[in-house]
């Protein structure tokens, strides 16, 4: 009986071993001990992240038919097409955390479908013209890379070997978008009204992709944990800053106006301070009662039940 | 302008033209067709896999474009997006829904339609590729020998999901089999040069479409075989021949929606 059972001393031993390897920024692997919180805070981030790139497809796709010449069709189709392939490649990070528990991708798609697992708050958002297509591409893939690229060096090392790729990616995501943008703020007066219009409708989300600065605004968050685990360094707020940064001045150079008179750069703290998104707002389209959440979880389930039938073919085809 | 273009006979010119419209169009519907499929496969890889093909099958409409556009036929891009359906070269098969339903909404599209209408189409494609790198006009005998090598993979993709759907459950059959009669009553015009079919095949552009007819058959016959399944009958003459400008109201529907942004100042630069 001493063999098997651990001693509480001795758990206290391993988790303090788990936390020297995090503070020596060792990686962790998927077959290592973990503690619990450490598991569960990944899988909560990493199927989010997975599930966000393949309801992401759906907004986009919805431009890909529509897509005005040939060389927009397939770059927004190759685009698509990125973004599920960072999905599946996530979706095995997370099924591989998932062993223990066994739970698979099946489990992950009804979490997906009874609420349990979200995605991000982008993606429950209409889209209502073309400039969205591009307003996607530039600056929701742009919000994307500023915290992905903050997670390359995650301590879980799968996550950050597949953040590796997916980052690579999204640069060319995002001059995909930027290259749509700029055609159509070089354009005529009506595209240039297209692009700002667009914009106007997705600066708030674009300030709740990065979250309320502290747990107080929605009663959670995960940013601490993220930030203990060295999962991430920065907090929502920095990473927000850091995306006014960088996105306030090539906005503002292409001649469009930012949808908030009260956006202002202190030079002394280096800070933006600005309007707060409606987090009341936030709150309700996390809870996948956004402007299309119900429709794109509906696309989603639906065409996921109308094709079970292919699903069950191939495993019987295996067999 | 190319010695090519110098050489050319009007009714040589017209000849090219006309199949460059047919393959073109071809690939452009399916594709379209395809990219309506984005995010709703049976399973995620099987998204990754059909969105490449697609994606694939647009920049071969892009280039055969190209190459109209080359020939002083009119630009690339207003090809693609303003000629209206009875100018379109485009077989019915392509252009063909994918099932009930609109995609912006709640469609049922069908996977073994899906399937079972890429596996022949691409089947096709290959025994005219083949084809067309042997063609009288060089510029496509070249673009052929590049589509070539992207279609080999398109085809296996293609070819094992129809082995595995006709070798498994007896819906997935029933299934495959309704596909495969929906298909085959569109195929009449998948080889057909339409109105140009003399001028094209003495000009040596491509092989007779009694060739290539037999050809396909011969290419599925051992897929068919081991599935001990008998080989589906090309019908003599088509209902419709798309070729030739016959076109049905799905292609009317697909072209409001693949013009939409462009048509809103098809002057402008996108
Ligand atoms: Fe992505
Ligand atoms: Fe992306």
């Amino acid at each position: 009986m001493t063999s098997l059972l651990i001693t509480a001393e001795e758990q206290e031993e391993q988790l303090a071993h788990f936390m020297q390897r995090i503070e020596a920024e060792d990686k962790i692997e998927a077959d290592d001990w973990m503690p619990e919180e450490y598991r569960q805070t990944l899988i909560k981030l990493i199927s989010m992240h997975g599930m966000s790139e393949i309801m992401g497809a759906l907004p986009e796709k919805e431009w890909v038919p529509k897509a005005p010449t040939l060389n927009r069709k397939l770059g927004i189709m190759a685009k698509v097409q990125d973004e599920m392939g960072h999905g599946q490649l996530l979706l095995r990070v997370t099924e591989d955390l998932l062993l223990p528990y066994g739970k698979n991708r099946g489990d992950l798609m009804q979490d997906l479908f009874n609420g349990d697992l979200k995605f991000h708050n982008v993606f429950h958002m209409e889209t209502k013209t073309w400039a969205d297509a591009g307003v996607i591409g530039w600056l929701v893939d742009g919000a994307a890379i500023i915290t992905q690229t903050n997670m390359l060096k995650a301590s879980y090392g799968p996550y950050a070997r597949a953040l590796q790729r997916i980052c690579a990616e999204e640069v060319f995501h995002a001059q995909h978008g930027e290259s749509i943008i700029m055609a159509l703020a070089e354009g005529t007066n009506e595209q240039r009204a297209m692009v700002q219009e667009s914009l106007n409708r997705w600066w708030e989300p674009l300030l709740m992709f990065f979250g309320p600065a502290s747990k107080e605004t929605t009663g959670s968050s995960k940013q601490d944990l993220t930030i203990k685990y060295k999962i991430r360094t920065k907090t929502n707020e920095e990473f927000r800053q850091l995306f006014f940064d960088k996105y306030i001045p090539r906005i503002l150079s292409l001649g469009l106006t930012i949808p908030d008179p009260t956006l202002n750069y202190d030079a002394e703290s280096n800070l933006w301070s600005y309007k707060q998104p409606d987090w009341n707002e936030f709150k309700k389209i996390i809870k996948n009662q956004g402007p299309r959440s119900q429709e794109r979880l509906n696309l989603r389930r639906h065409s996921y039940e109308y094709n079970s039938w292919v699903r069950e073919a191939l495993s019987a085809t295996v067999r | 302008m190319n010695s090519h273009e110098n050489l050319m006979s009007p009714e040589y010119k017209e000849a090219i033209k006309d199949l460059l419209l047919q393959l073109a169009d071809d690939d452009f519907m399916y594709s379209y067709r395809g990219s309506e499929w984005l995010g709703l496969a049976p399973h995620i890889e099987a998204d990754i896999a059909s969105s490449s093909i697609s994606q694939d099958s647009m920049g071969h409409a892009a280039m055969y474009y190209k190459l109209l556009e080359d020939l002083g036929v009119g630009e690339a891009n207003e090809l693609a997006h303003c000629r209206v359906a009875n100018e379109r070269k485009n077989s019915i098969l392509t252009e063909r829904v994918n099932g009930e339903g609109y995609y912006m909404d709640t469609p049922q599209y069908d996977w073994a339609y899906a399937v079972v209408r890429s596996y022949f189409y691409t089947q096709a494609k290959k025994i005219k590729i083949d084809s067309l790198c042997e063609s009288s006009y060089r510029p496509v005998a070249e673009a052929a020998v590049k589509v070539r090598m992207e279609l080999y993979y398109h085809r296996l993709h293609w070819e094992t999901w129809f082995k595995q759907l006709m070798n498994s459950t007896e819906v997935a059959k029933k299934k495959m089999n309704d596909a495969i009669t929906l298909v085959m009553d569109d195929f009449g015009d998948v080889f057909s040069y339409g109105n140009q079919k003399q001028a094209i095949e003495t000009n040596r552009l491509i092989g007779t479409e009694e060739e290539l007819k037999e050809n396909w058959k011969e290419s599925i016959t051992p897929v068919f075989l081991a599935l001990q399944m008998t080989v589906p009958f090309i019908p003599e003459k088509p209902i419709k021949n798309g070729r030739n400008g016959e076109h049905t109201k799905d292609l009317d529907e697909a072209l409001i929606t693949l013009s939409e942004v462009y048509n809103l100042d098809p002057v402008a630069v996108w």
